[in-house]
């Protein structure tokens, strides 16, 4: 349960990745601003772990998205959802112009994914829902034999909900070690610091205790994430449970770790200071041994 | 009781039951997902017959349902079993999320419903089910009469597109159809012969219908005629029948094992007053109070749940419209 070393991945394709994370970025609070809507601060926690997971890890694609035999994603904290909408608008689920509707009158883009948008396969929104209905669909591919493997992005404040220990139960049970639960680990939830709130440490003991294979992650690290995920399943026979540990607000220096930005919307000045600070980082990319 | 030829049949659960079997035996792809309540669905033979085709989830009955939904995202057709209390209430998130929102056709099956566990009490009485279902969307809602209508009820089940609800309870039914008679969700099935006028029209659900039946008997003994309908589905509402039945009554009588509030008779009395169709009306269920010890038949009988209780009712109401 250590942190994972570097991946000596190609330095071409983890610098395309982190392009992309730049972009998702821009593409979430565009789409934030426009709809004055939105979920910025978890949105920009977990878009590396979307990134790697649609551009590196799973095999979904728009080609396959109607076939049943592939990877499968759930979003089950749906409230993030504008970080998924980047991702897939890019992927080419649907055009970037759809994105000016999102929660609009008549829309299909509400602010919590739903399957009316190609390219989302479970709906979500209500906290605890997503690890059971993952842990359905990893069950189903096992029994059928097929390969599949079902991936889940839970927030950290949803982990009270005791569903998710209901599932967590089942997961072992059934030896799913073809489902990956990956907690946003962002230790800030809408009304404080998720340990104020309501302590749930020693999470890696918890999952532990529950049956999983728990790795620890930065999960607004590239690298190490394409590390990690090459490294599945963690354990034969267990469900994978990655404590990815992250920035609230991460990418843009005066949203990180400010409890507000949970689901604050950049006002005018704002959202320039925000581009102007991605497009630096895209240009720090662009250097020699360019970080994000 | 009045006088009845009616031949008595099985529980409705153990019809299920067998039903499941046969279904089954013909289609692989069919799975039983249950909360430690394989005994109580009378699911074991079929999980010993068919070990891959069931998933025990354990008393965890919001997992059950997500579980479920997630089976049946995959392509399977998903029986969830477990009581009927338990699973529509703190199992209701999942069913309105998971299930009905998210269009997965889950087969949701609400065991020992209404009070079939009788001084077990509240904790384990399902009055709440029809009227929590109704308001949420995506979901047909069925509580077959006896074992022929239980039977032809989880035939359809597979096949069919939509989430869905089914209720029923453990007790012996008799046999109410004739077996020619067709079935079809959410179309009502008329038990009484078909008349221009009736004095009273008996709308029940479930296993009511059987008390409603027998009061129809009472009735015409006493020269009173009535419509007695099975309207097994709840949703999808069967309009023309309930619609006939009441143009051509002189009083309507509804009968459920279910609340006073939200179930067949608030959804009887809001069409027919939408559709102009003035006419007396009586409840028949369980009032709005701390529901009484006893057993299923006790409790039936207390409230009126009877034979004797809704005929009557129906002397009452006919008596108060002279």
């Amino acid at each position: 349960m250590t942190t994972t070393s570097t991946h000596p991945l190609d330095k071409q394709k983890i610098l395309g990745l982190r392009r992309k994370s730049i972009l998702y970025r821009k593409t979430l609070l565009e789409m934030i601003y426009r709809a004055n809507a939105g979920h910025t601060g978890g949105s920009l926690s977990c878009v590396d772990i979307l990134n790697v997971l649609y551009n590196h890890v799973m095999n979904i694609t728009p080609q396959n998205f109607n076939v049943s035999d592939r990877d499968h994603y759930i979003h089950s904290k749906g409230h993030s959802v504008e970080a998924l909408y980047a991702v897939l608008a890019d992927k080419g689920f649907f055009s970037y112009d759809l994105l000016d509707t999102v929660e609009k009158y008549k829309s299909d883009f509400i602010g919590h994914p739903t399957r009316s948008v190609f390219g989302i396969e479970q709906n979500t929104g209500a906290l605890g829902h997503g690890l059971s209905v993952a842990v359905g669909m990893a069950l189903a591919a096992k029994r059928d034999g097929r390969s599949d493997r079902v991936f889940t992005i839970m927030g950290d404040g949803e982990l009270t909900e005791g569903s998710i220990w209901e599932a967590s139960t089942s997961a072992a049970h059934y030896r799913l070690d073809n489902l990956i639960a990956i907690v946003d680990r962002n230790t800030l939830q809408i009304s404080g610091p998720t340990e104020k709130v309501m302590s749930m440490e020693p999470l890696e003991g918890k999952f532990s205790a529950f049956g999983f294979a728990v790795r620890h992650v930065n999960g607004n690290n590239i690298e190490e994430l394409t590390a990690l995920f090459e490294k599945l399943p963690f354990e034969i026979g267990k469900p994978n449970l990655v404590l990815a540990h992250t920035t609230k607000g991460n990418g843009i220096s005066f949203m990180e770790n400010q409890i507000q930005w949970h689901h604050r919307v950049p006002t005018e000045e704002e959202y320039a200071a925000a581009l102007s600070e991605l497009e630096e980082a895209e240009k720090k990319l662009e250097e020699p041994n360019g970080q994000l | 009781m009045g006088n009845s030829n009616l031949t008595i049949g099985k529980t409705n659960l153990d019809t299920f039951a067998s039903t499941l079997i046969e279904l089954a035996t013909l289609d692989r792809e069919v799975l039983v997902v249950t909360s430690d309540s394989r005994g109580s669905g009378r699911v074991t033979p079929f999980a010993d017959k068919f070990p891959e085709q069931i998933v025990e989830i354990g008393i965890a009955e919001q997992n059950l349902v997500g579980v479920s939904a997630g089976l049946a995202s995959a392509g399977k057709k998903v029986f969830v079993v477990s009581p009927a209390c338990f699973l529509t209430a703190r199992a209701l998130e999942q069913i309105k999320n998971d299930v009905a929102y998210s269009d997965h056709p889950v087969k949701v099956i609400g065991i020992s419903a209404g009070v079939s566990y009788g001084s077990l009490g509240t904790t384990h009485h399902s009055l709440h089910d029809f009227a929590v279902l109704q308001a949420i969307n995506n979901i047909d809602i069925v509580a077959p009469a006896d074992n022929f209508e239980t039977s032809e009820v989880i035939r359809a089940a597979i096949h069919h597109p939509r989430p869905i609800y089914i209720r029923f309870g453990k007790k012996v039914m008799p046999n109410l159809h004739a077996t020619d008679v067709h079935f079809e969700i959410g179309k009502a099935i008329q038990l009484t012969q078909e008349r221009e006028k009736y004095d009273v029209a008996l709308i029940a659900i479930g296993e009511t219908v059987t008390p409603a039946h027998l009061a129809g008997q009472i009735l015409e003994q006493k020269g009173i005629t009535s419509c007695v309908l099975s309207l097994h589905s709840l949703r999808p509402f069967d309009e023309e029948a309930v619609r006939q039945a009441a143009e051509r009554s002189k009083v309507v009588i509804t009968v459920e094992e279910h609340s006073v509030n939200g179930g067949l008779g608030s959804r009887v009395a809001s069409f027919l007053m939408q559709a102009r169709i003035f006419r007396p009306l009586h409840i028949v269920g369980i009032p709005d109070e701390h529901t009484i010890t006893g057993s299923q038949t006790e409790i039936f009988n207390h409230y009126g749940i009877s034979a004797d209780g809704i005929s009557k009712t129906a002397f009452d109401l006919l008596e108060k419209g002279k």
